[in-house]
């Protein structure tokens, strides 16, 4: 909402306070004062002047030659290009040494030949959008009324040096989308009176009624509706003044008529609407829902199809409106146009609402009634509409209305008491205090001991319970007079769930590991919704999507994370470790909401350890990738429960991937990006995990007991054993372990050579055992028992051989 | 006469012992010296001769001589060797100002840090932290908080609907719904939520479609608005410094009433006015308020008995005023240059 500074001034006293400080006392008591635009800023020189004469340019078929009479001693020459300027004609002209928009200055000039003393203006070169620019002077000079006097300053008839206010309304304060609204609430904050325009309309003995009728079908969506008549009107401008006004409201003048309807609109919050009751077509107005395919060609020439959730004004047999959005170009008021109906009425803001979203039509009158206008103005304004149209379109106002009105307007009265208001804001403030806040308001108010029965006026239909008096309470009171206070209370434990404890965990681990964590989008395409997904299950469309791009809801998160990979890649930065912990995306069926499970993610390529000087540079690959989620399963305690199993993945390295098993569940997978999906998305070699947090947050786990430190030595036997290639070296440990009974305590693996001196399709994998018992010293025969079974085993079991 | 010789001896042995430069040469001394066969010895073979007047004062003499001599070898022989072990030593020097072997670490992003601080923060004020779904049902999102399908402040929130039903949810307001829905009506409630949000704009520096925020609300009995007022100050400076001043202005928001956003008072030219806070030495950073009797109410709570506060924070917005970082979209494209710079303790 645009607010004139000057404009205001009609309906509350502004002496002793300027814009500036307007604006800041209205932010503060709640509504945002996003700016205050004064448009002559910087601007100078610009005075009205009168073409005298004008005769084609010698020497240029599109040049005028003005004299033009700028109130000073002499009239001066100006060369003007506009089509539309001519002899008679008052305007706007830059002298010699104005400055213009864009700090354009006026310098005397010879135009092909002749000499130019200044500019005759068009409204854009002033300063003004284009599109509030009246249809008859976009593409020229704009013309002043021909009373305008010689020589005045032309940006202040054009009210350009007038400021003006916008302000950032919330949905609830639909009521400051009118001056009268805004004059409510200044006088309110200033603690001064509201002046409402005074309406004294001499009426016609002949009676609207007899002219038209209204009938409502749908009284529901629109319980009040009010017709007046208005003959032998005169379609022109507008004056001047109103114009302009209506230009720093941000609304295009067109003619008289339209222009006092939107002028109305502003003044009031009222949205009305003119008919040429010439072209209405019938002399009735019925009010109703479209029938369901009913068309209609608006004001902007547009058919459009309706639909039974619209609401239509009627002339009885097809619409002529849809109600509170546009008008038809049927019973548009046009130039020749002499008899007017004016309708201001009251329609539901959901059914307003619902037609302005289906055809795309905001706007300012559609913005109000969807907000709901105050019924209490619905009749004024009809009545103040009819007044200015007599005043400056002529005709003749009929007397009365042709109306249905059912509304009913009952105000909201609202109790509360002091120690309420002063309990939900922690302030003391005094019974008078709060009362004259309220009387500030103009709420009625009526004191009980210390309730208050507080009337609200039905233009404040935003106000309906006490919490909202309280709020209009603290905000006239001033929130930087509310004390800082802590809640005191019953005392309650703060705390992370186990959950989110492991969460954190999980976060310093991999950090501590090297790993950065990424944060990246829960949207993405097609296509990578469900890569590298754990699960395969089906996945989510968003309904409108903004793009492909972000159009699906991810299963997996490692496609974003190699895109992050690709991104640092493209900038030389290639040795990367990150990590990102996010929530998938799984569609369930009979559910409404999806299974949100939290994945744990990583993507890890280059270098993992450079030490250059010392000429130390360690490659990433699979098992450095594999070393971090072992950090990471050992700090949550899992690492007993863990195991890996060659896998075949989608876009994996088909022999260099795992998945990973929690007991015998699988949570999870590592490894190798295919090399053609590396190759594709043009990144280096990449070694990527993703897990289930939540499995793994979920998994029990053993508590710490502590466990006797050895007083006894151990023993430590290394073996080579001869496998064949495949066999795996963690098949060979569990057989180990099985075998090595209970006095086996560790096994490590230190060696493993797969080198030439090796036997066609054999490798040879070097174990380190360790034994011992907690209670005493094991002899040699001890050992020995032990470590012949475990040979035993492993040769059995997986065929492996001592090696020589 | 022997008496003579001894002395002699010592002086001629102390001499060599002084003189010796190696520890092999020491050893030769001591042989030479203190031996079965060395000269020592040979005097006192001659003690025979001497009176038995004589004899104890040359033995003890002699005596005297050998521990002399000795203990001027070990003297000796301790110098020698450290001599020895810092010539070696001094081989052994190293360029201390070379670069140290590099131990890989990673950090949190800038985003989680914000989130833990301020989680911790409100864990030591007595909160818990509250999580939910991303994707919400209409209720949770809208309707439970007081925000009926045909509100016109939805139009605020322009939202990614999945059904006509569920959606992303625009704000974590919904995990407040649900806990408040599982306290039944029973306070204190004291919680914060942070969280992925989602909402239908278009990235530039200062929109991204998904962005996070930190919602807190408290419910108890007697709950006001100098309780919030309070509460955001601690946090306040808690996390811009203790420095910091908050101002709180009247707003709008369906979920609370009344309602407030919340400035700060701007860090970089101290409330004078910069172009940071537009000249009005304030930022804003979080809205507020009281709890909204019917999103008390639709929640199980009797709102004659309790009151709440409500108040909600943009993560990236803390995170772009308080490291100065000028484009949202930094936060999700993962640059390791911009991940990298948020890794030490702010004192």
């Amino acid at each position: 909402m645009f607010v004139s500074y000057k404009w205001l001034q009609d309906y509350v006293d502004l002496s002793g306070i300027n814009a500036t400080e307007l604006a800041d006392k209205i932010t503060k008591s709640g509504i945002e004062v996003e700016g205050v635009e004064k448009k002559s800023e910087g601007l100078k020189g610009v005075v009205i002047g009168h073409v005298l004469e004008r005769e084609q340019h010698p020497n240029a078929d599109k040049l005028n030659k003005c004299l033009v009479d700028i109130g000073a001693e002499n009239p001066v020459q100006i060369i003007c290009g506009a089509p539309n300027v001519d002899k008679g004609q008052k305007v706007a002209v830059a002298t010699v040494g104005a400055v213009l928009p864009g700090n354009f200055k006026i310098k005397k000039a010879k135009l092909r030949g002749e000499e130019s003393h200044g500019m005759i203006c068009s409204l854009q070169e002033l300063g003004f959008e284009s599109k509030l620019v009246s249809k008859d002077y976009a593409t020229g000079i704009f013309v002043f009324p021909n009373d305008t006097e010689v020589g005045k300053d032309a940006l202040e008839e054009l009210g350009l040096s007038d400021e003006v206010l916008e302000l950032g309304l919330t949905p609830n304060r639909s009521d400051a989308l009118s001056m009268l609204g805004v004059a409510y609430e200044v006088g309110a904050i200033l603690g001064r009176e509201v002046k409402w325009p005074v309406i004294e309309n001499e009426e016609a003995a002949e009676k609207a009624s007899d002219y038209i009728s209204v009938k409502v079908e749908a009284k529901a969506d629109n319980p009040l509706y009010i017709a007046k008549i208005i003959k032998d009107v005169k379609v022109g401008p507008s004056p001047l003044w109103m114009q302009t006004r209506l230009m720093s409201a941000g609304i295009r003048p067109h003619n008289n008529v339209v222009d006092i309807t939107n002028y109305i609109l502003l003044e009031y919050g009222q949205p009305l609407h003119a008919f040429d009751y010439d072209r209405f077509g019938s002399k009735e107005i019925v009010i109703r829902r479209a029938k369901d395919a009913e068309k209609i060609v608006t004001l902007d020439e547009a058919e459009r199809t309706l639909t039974p959730e619209h609401l239509v004004i009627t002339n009885g047999n097809e619409p002529v409106a849809i109600a509170g959005v546009m008008g038809g170009a049927n019973s548009e008021v046009k130039n020749d146009t002499t008899n007017i109906i004016i309708e201001s009425a009251y329609f539901a803001g959901t059914v307003v609402r619902k037609a302005s979203k289906d055809h795309g039509l905001r706007s300012e009158a559609s913005a109000r009634f969807e907000k709901g206008v105050d019924p209490a103005r619905v009749r004024e304004a009809g009545e103040r509409a009819a007044q200015l149209i007599a005043q400056y379109a002529g005709g003749t106002i009929l007397q009365g209305t042709a109306e249905v009105d059912e509304l009913t307007m009952e105000p909201a009265v609202i109790s509360i008491t002091l120690e309420k208001i002063n309990t939900l804001l922690g302030t003391g403030m005094t019974v008078s205090e709060v009362e004259s806040i309220f009387k500030r308001l103009q709420f009625g108010v009526e004191l009980d001991n210390e309730t208050f029965t507080i009337t609200v006026p039905t233009r404040r239909g935003d106000i309906t319970i006490e919490a909202d008096l309280v709020e209009e309470a603290a905000r006239l009171y001033g929130y930087d007079n509310i004390p800082a206070t802590l809640p005191i209370g019953s005392a309650t434990p703060g705390q992370l769930t186990d959950y989110q404890i492991k969460r954190r965990k999980a976060r310093r681990t991999l950090e501590g590991a090297g790993l950065y964590q990424a944060v990246t989008y829960s949207l993405t395409s097609q296509e990578k919704a469900a890569q590298f997904a754990l699960e395969t299950r089906e996945s989510i469309r968003l309904a409108m999507p903004m793009s492909e791009e972000r159009s699906q809801l991810r299963l997996s998160i490692v496609p974003q994370l190699l895109e992050v990979v690709k991104y640092n890649n493209a900038r030389q930065l290639d040795s990367l470790a990150l990590y990102e912990i996010g929530s998938v995306f799984f569609k369930q069926d009979g559910q409404e909401l999806p299974e949100e499970k939290e994945h744990i993610a990583g993507a890890i390529t280059g270098l993992w350890e450079s030490h250059l000087w010392q000429g130390e540079k360690k490659p990433v690959d699979f098992y450095v990738a594999k070393g971090v989620i072992e950090a990471l399963f050992d700090t949550l305690g899992l690492a007993d429960q863990i195991s890996y199993r060659q896998a075949e993945i989608n876009d994996m390295h088909p022999g260099r991937t795992a998945e990973v098993l929690l007991n015998s569940e699988v949570i999870g997978f590592i490894g190798q990006v295919h090399p053609t999906v590396q190759k594709d998305l043009d990144i280096k070699e990449t070694y990527i995990f993703e897990l289930s947090l939540k499995a793994l947050a979920e998994a029990e786990v053993a508590p710490i007991a502590y466990e006797t430190i050895p007083r006894y030595p151990s023993t430590t036997r290394d073996i080579a054993l001869v496998v064949d290639k495949a066999t795996k070296a963690g098949d060979i440990q569990s057989i180990i372990i099985e075998a090595g009974g209970k006095l086996l305590k560790e096994v490590g693996i230190f060696d493993l050579y797969e080198g030439e001196r090796m036997e066609q399709g054999k490798k040879s994998i070097a174990y380190s055992l360790k034994y011992f018992d907690p209670e005493r010293t094991l002899t040699d025969e001890d050992i020995t028992k032990a470590h012949d079974n475990v040979l035993a085993a492993v040769k059995e079991k997986a065929g492996a051989e001592l090696r020589g | 006469m022997m008496q003579e010789r001894l002395l002699e001896l010592q002086e001629e042995a102390l001499q060599k012992v002084a003189a010796a430069s190696e520890l092999k040469e020491l050893n030769e001394v001591r042989v030479s010296y203190l031996g079965k066969k060395g000269p020592i010895t040979e005097v006192l073979r001659g003690m025979g001769k001497l009176s038995a007047e004589e004899r104890p004062k040359i033995g003890a003499l002699a005596n005297d001589v050998r521990e002399a001599i000795a203990s001027k070898i070990e003297e000796k022989q301790k110098a020698l060797e450290t001599a020895a072990v810092n010539a070696k030593l001094a081989t052994e020097t190293i360029d201390v100002t070379l670069p140290g072997r590099p131990v890989n670490k990673g950090n949190l992003h800038p985003l989680t840090r914000v989130v833990e601080e301020i989680e911790d923060l409100f864990i030591g004020m007595g909160y818990t932290v509250a999580e939910g779904p991303e994707v919400e049902s209409d209720y949770y999102n809208f309707e439970a908080l007081n925000l009926p399908k045909s509100h016109p402040a939805r139009d605020m929130q322009d939202s990614f609907y999945i059904t006509d039903e569920i959606l992303m949810r625009t704000h974590t307001s919904p995990v407040q719904a649900r806990t408040m829905e599982k306290h039944k009506g029973q306070g204190p409630v004291k919680i914060i939520c942070p969280g992925k949000v989602y909402r239908r704009d278009n990235d530039d520096a200062t929109h991204s479609h998904q962005f996070q925020q930190i919602e807190g609300l408290v419910i108890d009995e007697n709950i006001s608005m100098s309780d919030l007022k309070g509460t955001l100050d601690v946090f306040a400076k808690k996390v811009f410094g203790q420095d910091r001043e908050i101002r709180l202005r009247p707003s709008f928001f369906p979920f609370t009433e009344p309602s407030v956003e919340v400035d700060i008072s701007c860090k970089i030219c101290g409330g004078k006015g910069c172009s940071v806070c537009k000249q009005t030495g304030w930022i804003e950073v979080l809205g507020g308020g009281i709890v909204h009797p019917n999103v008390l109410e639709m929640a199980g709570f009797d709102s004659k008995k309790y009151s709440g506060f409500a108040f909600g924070i943009g993560v990236e917005r803390i995170a772009m005023l308080k490291y100065g970082v000028d484009d949202i979209r930094h936060f999700y494209t993962n640059d390791v240059r911009f991940l990298k710079q948020f890794h030490h303790h702010e004192a």
